[in-house]
């Protein structure tokens, strides 16, 4: 129809792409509208994709459970201002890699918990407690969290931990010692759990 | 009902799925040069505005709208420059860079009254219906349409690169 006469417009400059998304996600901090920050990682678990609001880091999530899906996820249960922008996850992203790389037995980073809510939360904030090369039962968890008989609840909230590795709740184990369920999939649990164990 | 249902799409994907051909749009109005400011104050107000955009909102109509007010923008600040820049250098650049297009084309939609350079862009590069881009410019149906038909008409005749 055009016969061609715009053929000399690059459909997709990718160049030209990378430039300006990288002008809009630092226009988008600065005038403080960047709601949800993501950036994806490599580690020796698989990617990871790491997101974080003003506040902190809100959400970890394994390659294994969607990235589109926890994506969509976060811009239907915190906001649709979503943008690929590495800088804020760098001081995440530094602390994992000494975490795998064994220089880094716990995380100091501003958490943004609101994912979590009632009971869950109760369970996430006993997960920092369990040291490094340490683990609890579920029902250990339970009754540190307030309610002894949830240990079911405690297994829920742990599968739906919004900070897996960084809330440890692969150090959340069966009470006769296997490794039990994790969001990452059980071999990542067995992955870290012996990372931590031998270091 | 009104639509307004909370919007579950990362914004990350409209910037992937429609930030190439709204570049596109903004360099053929404005030049490479320009474009690329229009662009970057299109898609932040675009982000700030996004979680009230209606669910079954027409997502490139309504960044083409904000375009076409942001290019108003940019070319009246250019207006206002002491100077004049020159949009488009004598010789273009050939360094490979791929955002370096074709400056006769420039130079030829340049020349366009603006009515038809915009109709000509919102139809043909951005794909929109002539009742859209009539609303995007203020105008009847069959003045956009008349408005993109005599742009392509002189563009054919005007750059070198449209004839057969």
């Amino acid at each position: 129809m055009t016969g061609g006469l715009f053929d000399a417009l690059p459909s997709v400059d990718e160049e030209a792409n990378i430039r300006l998304h990288a002008r809009l996600a630092a226009a988008a901090e600065r005038d403080g509208v960047l709601d949800v920050a993501y950036r994806t990682v490599d580690s020796p678990v698989g990617e990871l994709l790491l997101a974080a609001t003003g506040e902190g880091l809100v959400r970890v999530a394994y390659d294994t459970q969607g990235m589109d899906e926890v994506l969509a996820a976060l811009a239907a249960s915190v906001s649709p201002r979503i943008l690929r922008a590495p800088g804020r996850l760098d001081p995440v992203s530094r602390q994992l890699d000494e975490y795998f790389t064994g220089h880094r037995t716990t995380f100091d980073l501003p958490l943004d918990l609101r994912l979590a809510t009632g009971f869950r939360k109760a369970v996430l904030a006993h997960l920092p407690h369990i040291a490094y090369g340490r683990t609890e039962s579920y029902a250990e968890v339970a009754m540190a969290a307030g309610s002894p008989k949830a240990v079911r609840a405690v297994g829920t909230a742990c599968a739906r931990n919004p900070l897996p590795l960084v809330l440890p709740c692969h150090r959340v184990v069966k009470s006769d010692g296997s490794f039990g369920e994790y969001a990452g999939g059980a071999d990542v649990k067995r992955i870290l759990l012996t990372m931590e164990a031998s270091a | 009902m009104a639509n307004r249902t909370a919007h579950v799409r990362p914004f990350e994907q409209v910037v992937a799925e429609y930030g190439p051909t709204v570049l596109r749009v903004c360099r053929a109005v404005l030049g490479s040069v320009d474009a690329e400011d229009a662009w970057s104050e299109t898609f932040l107000a675009a982000l700030k505005a996004y979680p009230d955009l209606p669910a079954d909102a027409n997502v490139e109509a309504w960044l083409v709208t904000i375009a076409h007010r942001k290019a108003i923008d940019v070319t009246r600040a250019a207006a206002r420059r002491p100077v004049a820049v020159a949009t488009v250098p004598e010789r273009p650049a050939r360094d490979g860079r791929p955002e370096d297009w074709d400056g006769d084309l420039w130079r030829a939609l340049g020349a366009l009254p603006t009515k038809q350079r915009t109709a000509v862009a919102y139809h043909y590069l951005a794909g929109l219906p002539y009742a859209e881009i009539a609303e995007i410019t203020g105008q009847t149906t069959d003045a956009a349409r008349r408005a993109a038909a005599d742009g392509m008409r002189t563009l054919r005749t005007t750059y070198p690169g449209g004839s057969p």
